[in-house]
């Protein structure tokens, strides 16, 4: 057992960060470092310089056209990226389909889909949750029913997702759909890879607390869908879900960014005046700083166990819902300390300086605009992925036993 | 020891449910905060004519008499419907510190027509370095011949943009953050020199950064003793930090009473998500703690104008302490039960949550507020 770092991961360290400052947009790498949002460009561009370096399905086996990379340099990969300031890797293609299509796919349709979410030429997003199935996601009513006439086999879609990551920028939506209405609810479940482009997908904004458009509502309206885009055996559409959450599950807890959230919390400090000096000279506001850089620590570690346990041939097992639990909390708080480190110069709202390409300066110091916003719209940490509650349910079942 | 409300408050506490029934629809509420002023003048006038501009100052003053009382049943109310009418600024801490320290004349050519509707008020008092201390403050008022000449910057000030006269807090004498040697300044909204930049807030009000370029005010312009106004100000936000705590006890109660009615109807797993006992508890927490807001608001509406300073002070502290928790467990524990709809602009529960977590950086934290209670309690 050894925590230091070998020679050569040190080189690979060294590698990822002249990559990055090489091929990362400065304008990008500003947006991430004041709080901005980003817009497609940002994300694609980067996504596309990681894609023709062969680095953006980073967690693929060489098989698939992944680089293969063992848990060491994954873990380097990710933390170097996120000190350099780059958006995180929009994760629904590379991490979320891609895995689900090269491990349950056919040869025809690995040989089709993979090479555009390596290169990142085409955007995916996720229809998973329904307006009356969340939590509950197993209930979920998109029905999907097959037909086979002149033109082909395939599934006529009809139902609405919701909280669609994205889904305003994607090409193509992974979906869950019921193609056996009489089945057990898991039972009759299908996996389909919807093309955003066809007649009867429409895509609707929603509208989040802090002004922002990232989700929106997807209705599927008499969706023509051939059966060739089925990824697994018809109702078996839970097993590759499973999968993918368990997946989502182990990225979610988000421990680079909240290390660099921790970071900038403290030069937000130093900048901060209270009484002649700065916040950073009040013990009472540093301790509440050092005790979340103690539950990054932790929660850091205990996601290096979990990989190192897969790195030995092992699955990610439902354990992984504690470190989404605590990864969640973890950005929650850091977005509060941040917000109250800036005081009453977070009451202002400024969406110019959080949405916009703009010159003029923000009322107040350049980390006040997005302090309130974050703190309200990052509340979504504990809810997405399966809310906070499931997942407690998951461990006190499935690794508990109660 | 009585703590119900006689007659005459219950009737008050009637016609504000009633104002914010009829006037603050959720969606009416959206109209209003749309508005270019972000208030509405029809709103204003019928406050006024219902008494409630006036109802917390002497007859001597204009006024009806009442108290802190009849002010937190208000705000109570106006927590619940997030009502966007200036009467904080205006009422009780512009008129608050006019019927406090102002002299005869100043209080008969503003407190009158202030009840009347036909005045409004901003209190600046913040500047980019002040944090929470009252007595950070470095805007300049010099000697002007007879009058005073105020120069530097003043930051979120509230409802500066419909203010008629904007209530400067100044230095003039003594060094960075003393309490002796600030003055107050009753000035033109208008006048020469003031340059302002407008924007709304997180939670929908409308706040701006003042600039003051040498803007010459008359002798007549002091509101109460040169050098000598900490003790009215820090009084002044004292009450004004009840006056919030009754918001946010309302805010409380209407986004208690929302979750309560979505975890009854929204249904995940085959029944409603209130039959599981981690929500219900956490909703008990919930229930609990607007309860314990409720009190400790009552507690410092009862002794904020008590005869002892310090009674005063640790009650406004320790409400705003008590609110702030509250407040963000409620308002936090809303979002989550709402699951992704919690998140959103649509439904009010963002919007209630988003006023409770500006309240608690209004005036001092929790965490500040904590400091200064613990702080005159170990004096004692």
């Amino acid at each position: 057992m050894d925590l230091a770092l070998k020679p050569e991961h040190k080189a690979f360290a060294d590698e990822v960060r002249a990559f990055a400052r090489a091929n990362l947009s400065p304008a990008t790498k500003a947006k991430t470092f004041s709080g901005k949002h980003y817009d497609k460009d940002d994300h694609i561009q980067w996504q596309k310089a990681l894609g023709q370096q062969g680095w953006l399905a980073y967690t693929w086996p060489k098989k698939y056209g992944g680089p293969g990379w063992d848990v060491t340099q994954r873990f380097l990969f990710e933390n170097v990226l996120a000190e350099e300031g780059a958006p995180r890797i929009i994760p629904f293609g590379p991490k979320m389909v891609g895995p689900v299509i090269y491990t349950f796919g056919t040869d025809e349709q690995k040989e089709r889909f993979l090479p555009g979410i390596r290169s990142s030429e085409v955007s995916w997003c996720q229809g998973y949750s329904e307006p009356g199935a969340g939590s509950d996601l197993a209930s979920l009513r998109t029905r999907a029913v097959r037909v086979e006439d002149a033109l082909g086999d395939h599934y006529i879609v009809n139902g609405q997702k919701t909280w669609t990551s994205f889904a305003h920028w994607g090409d193509w939506i992974f979906c869950l759909v019921r193609t056996n209405p009489d089945a057990k609810a898991q039972e009759g479940i299908s996996f389909l890879l919807i093309d955003m482009r066809t007649p009867g997908v429409t895509v609707r904004p929603i509208i989040m607390l802090d002004g922002a458009h990232h989700v929106n509502d997807v209705f599927l309206d008499n969706v023509k869908v051939p059966v060739a885009n089925r990824i697994g055996k018809e109702g078996e559409g839970w097993t590759c879900a499973k999968f993918l959450l368990a997946n989502e599950r182990l990225g979610i807890a988000e421990v680079p960014a909240s290390k660099r959230g921790v970071r900038s919390l403290r030069d937000i400090a130093r900048a901060e005046p209270q009484g002649g000096a700065t916040l950073a000279d009040d013990p009472a506001f540093t301790a509440q700083i050092a005790d979340l850089d103690l539950q990054v620590q932790a929660l850091e570690m205990s996601e290096l166990r979990a990989l190192s346990t897969m790195a030995l041939g092992g699955a990610p097992g439902p354990e992984v819902s504690t470190l989404k639990i605590r990864g969640s909390e973890i950005q929650q708080r850091i977005a509060e300390l941040t917000m109250e480190a800036v005081g009453e110069y977070a009451a202002p709202y400024q969406p110019g300086m959080l949405f916009q390409d703009t010159n003029e300066t923000p009322v107040g110091p350049d980390h006040a605009p997005p302090a309130a916003p974050r703190y309200f719209n990052f509340r979504k940490t504990s809810i997405y992925g399966g809310s906070n509650e499931i997942q407690k349910n998951i461990v006190s079942k499935m690794v508990l036993g109660l | 020891m009585d703590l119900s409300l006689s007659d005459e408050q219950k009737q008050l506490q009637d016609a504000a449910e009633r104002f914010v029934r009829d006037k603050y629809t959720f969606e009416n509420r959206r109209k209003i905060a749309a508005t270019e002023k972000g208030w509405l003048a029809e709103n204003w006038t019928q406050m006024a004519e219902l008494g409630w501009l006036g109802m917390a100052f002497s007859e001597e003053d204009g006024g009806y008499g009442g108290g802190p009382i009849e002010t937190m049943i208000v705000m109570e109310q106006f927590g619940k419907g997030l009502v966007l009418e200036p009467f904080l600024p205006t009422v009780v801490l512009g008129g608050g510190m006019i019927a406090k320290a102002g002299s005869k004349a100043q209080k008969e050519a503003l407190l009158p027509p202030m009840i009347e509707g036909k005045k409004q008020f901003a209190f600046a008092w913040l500047e980019r370095q002040s944090r929470y201390n009252l007595a950070d403050v470095s805007l300049k008022a010099t000697k002007e011949g007879s009058g005073w000449s105020l120069a530097g910057h003043k930051g979120v000030v509230y409802n500066a943009v419909s203010a008629d006269n904007i209530i400067v807090l100044a230095r003039t004498s003594g060094g960075a953050r003393e309490e002796k040697g600030l003055t107050l300044f009753v000035v033109d909204g208008k006048a020469k020199g003031i340059t302002r930049r407008d924007y709304p807030t997180q939670d929908a009000l409308r706040a701006s950064e003042l600039t003051f370029d040498k803007v010459s005010v008359g002798a007549d312009a002091v509101l109460g003793k040169v050098d000598d106004a900490f003790g009215v100000v820090e009084d002044a936000v004292d009450h004004a930090i009840v006056a919030l705590c009754a918001e946010a006890t309302g805010c409380m109660d209407a986004i208690n009473a929302a979750t309560l009615e979505y975890i009854k109807t929204r249904k995940q797993f085959g029944v409603p998500i209130g039959k599981f006992q981690v929500l219900q508890h956490r909703m008990v927490d919930c229930f609990t703690n607007a309860q314990e807001a409720r009190s400790m608001t009552l507690m410092a509406s009862l002794k904020i104008d008590d005869k002892d300073p310090v009674v005063r002070r640790k009650a406004a502290s320790g409400a705003k302490v008590q609110i702030g928790k509250s407040g963000k467990f409620c308002g936090q524990s809303a979002v989550q039960m709402h699951g992704g709809m919690g998140v959103t602009d649509e439904l009010s529960v963002s919007h209630y949550f988003k006023r409770l977590t500006m309240i608690d950086l209004m005036f001092g934290n929790q965490q500040h507020h904590l400091t200064r209670y613990s702080n005159l309690a170990m004096a004692a």
